[in-house]
């Protein structure tokens, strides 16, 4: 493996508060290599949503971030806002955790699909309409042009969801950091994203992070996976390495607790018997 | 064992009419939830799952059909009566963050539940708003803050609070743990679950999680284009689906020792249902709808 295409180093961000300073990321590192899927998971909390906002440069003004963020070995710190508009959704594209802060009220789907292609792709507003239709056939939207008309509101939760998923993939990033992007889509829909996620780095090369909580979704889709908890990465390894011999206590007590449809089954009938006089 | 229906809509429609173009949301969906049931709604995204959960918390009425609450039928109710006996039914919505005031703090937004519930003193709402972000597993002090200083899970919990401050008798509770992790999740349900013991309380629970509906729900509804195609226990139906779409929503639960290849998937044939379509029993309480012309 060459240059990674992301290195992270000794990122950490801080918030002030009442009670002095609280790290949401504590000095974490790792790298991302092309056609490589990165799996993220951890506690709530832990600082996963902070180091995708870190990546995209997208946190909020009164955090203090410190370490360095390099993409194919250019560090971006220096990056000014008109270099990061650049970088972002054609070198980095990212799926938000919440598709409504990410989506404009205010515009159609049509408007919001196309603007990316137009201007990172330099394609006409009719390709790029084209191409926003394939994609919302790819992700599973049962009538596009019905929902290219369609303003945010006026869609399903997992609609949105796909939106912005087809709307990142379509630009075919190289990076795509994709925070929970399946946990308002149906499992027959969720398996179609993700394979669309293992095309994009088959096929396009890209290097993906995934920031999940379902390690059922980790087993079938990911290479690596980093652990984090309170703001520090306390484990990684390949995906078979994590999941078959966990070695920190966290990532034993993660993977113990992880429900299965069986197990939940039992627990519940469990409670039922306790529950009866 | 089941006692009365808190619940109960039938033949619920609802379209919505975008660019002269009719969307058909619910095509005709009847259900009935019992009072100390948890009753879990899963299916296609897009299916109307929201839109059922909307109508039932009174949010949006339907096109057609009825809904009774507690014996009652909503739309003969005198305004007032109908009011009340609609806050009694809260909502945890599926997307946080759009459900959250921005400008004010959460402990405000938990406290206005107990509000409207009648309680007007202010030093008993405090207490009882810490108290319901600690059973949420979140701190007493938060109620200070912000939605947007917390993560998308902490979010979420607040919302939970907030739907179960006003003590409510029905809780629709759409992807309440979607995006929580393991521990956190399990934290809630057990709460969930923990809070409807007496038998007063009683879920609707959407959610696309199996493995999180085989742990709540005592019955499963499964939706697909605005209709139910399969009601039943639990167990039953995820032992014995026996709709088409409901054994492709099991088989694709993600799994140990799969992996994925990224290719497309083969399409599978879905009966297309019509409104003459009836439902079949296969098994005590278990039921499939039925194309006309068979499967
Ligand atoms: N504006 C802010 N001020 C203070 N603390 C904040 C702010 N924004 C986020 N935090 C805190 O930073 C920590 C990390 O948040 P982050 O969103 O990265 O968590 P996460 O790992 O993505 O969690 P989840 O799985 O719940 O989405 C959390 O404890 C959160 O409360
Ligand atoms: N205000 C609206 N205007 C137009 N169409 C709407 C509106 N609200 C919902 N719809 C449509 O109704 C259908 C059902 O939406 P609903 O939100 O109930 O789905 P859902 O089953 O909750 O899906 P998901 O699992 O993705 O959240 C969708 O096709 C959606 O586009
Ligand atoms: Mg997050
Ligand atoms: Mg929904």
């Amino acid at each position: 493996m060459s240059i990674p295409y992301l290195s992270v180093r000794d990122l950490s961000v801080s918030f002030v508060t009442g009670t002095g300073n609280f790290y949401a990321i504590d000095g974490i590192s790792f790298d991302l290599a092309r056609g490589e899927i990165l799996a993220l998971v951890g506690e709530s909390g832990s600082g996963k949503s902070m180091t995708s906002l870190s990546i995209m440069k997208l946190l909020p003004a009164v955090a203090q971030m410190s370490g360095r963020i390099q993409i194919e070995g250019q560090d971006i710190s220096a990056f000014g806002r008109r270099q990061m508009q650049d970088v972002r959704g054609a070198k980095i594209g990212m799926i938000f955790q919440e598709p409504m802060t990410s989506l404009n009220p205010v515009l159609t789907i049509a408007r919001q699909m196309t603007e990316g292609l137009v201007r990172h792709n330099g394609v006409s507003r009719r390709e790029a309409l084209a191409t926003s239709y394939t994609w919302l056939e790819d992700v599973g939207i049962p009538e596009p042009d019905r929902v290219l008309a369609q303003y945010p509101h006026q869609l399903s939760g997992g609609m949105r969801q796909r939106i912005m998923i087809a709307a990142a993939l379509a630009l075919r990033p190289g990076i795509l950091i994709a925070d929970e992007p399946t946990t308002a889509l149906d499992v027959t829909v969720q398996s179609q994203v993700l394979d669309l996620l293992v095309d994009l780095k088959s096929r396009s090369g890209s290097g993906i992070l995934l920031i999940t909580h379902d390690i059922g979704v980790v087993a079938e889709t990911a290479d690596r996976v980093a652990v984090m908890r309170g703001g520090r990465i306390v484990e990684t390894g390949t995906v078979d390495e994590v999941l078959r011999s966990p070695q920190h206590d966290y990532t034993k007590a993660l993977l113990a607790s992880h429900l299965t449809v069986d197990k939940g089954l039992k627990q519940r009938e469990a409670e039922f018997e306790r529950a009866r006089p | 064992m089941m006692s009365e229906p808190v619940l109960k809509v039938e033949g619920l429609r609802k379209s919505f009419t975008v660019n002269r173009r009719t969307v058909h949301a619910l095509n005709g969906v009847s259900l009935v939830l019992h009072r100390g049931e948890t009753l879990g709604i899963i299916g296609e995204s897009g299916s109307g799952k929201s839109t059922l959960g909307r109508i039932a918390v009174g949010l949006d009425t339907p096109t057609a059909g009825e809904l009774h609450i507690e014996g009652m039928r909503i739309d003969t109710l005198p305004p007032p009566v109908r009011r009340e006996k609609q806050r009694q039914c809260q909502m945890i919505f599926q997307d946080p963050y759009s459900s959250l005031n921005p400008r004010l703090t959460v402990g405000r937004q938990i406290g206005e539940g107990l509000f409207a519930r009648g309680e007007r003193d202010w030093p008993v709402i405090k207490t009882t708003v810490a108290d319901l972000l600690e059973r949420v597993g979140l701190k007493r002090e938060f109620a200070k803050r912000y939605p947007h200083e917390f993560s998308g899970g902490q979010r979420q919990r607040i919302a939970v609070a907030r739907a179960l401050a006003p003590s409510p008798q029905i809780v629709v509770a759409d992807e309440p743990v979607s995006a929580l992790d393991v521990s956190i999740q399990a934290q809630i349900l057990d709460l969930l679950a923990d809070l409807k013991k007496d038998g007063n309380l009683s879920y609707l629970f959407i959610s696309h999680d199996m493995a999180v509906v085989a742990r709540l729900c005592d019955r499963i509804a499964v939706m697909h284009r605005g209709r139910i195609v399969e009601c039943g226990p639990v167990r039953a139906v995820i032992e014995n689906p026996q709709h088409p779409y409901t054994r492709n929503l099991l088989d694709a639960v993600p799994r140990f020792g799969r992996r994925r290849t990224g290719q497309k998937p083969v399409p599978v044939h879905l009966p297309q249902h019509g409104d003459d379509d009836t439902f079949v029993t296969v098994a005590e309480g278990h039921t499939v709808l039925q194309a006309a012309g068979g499967f």
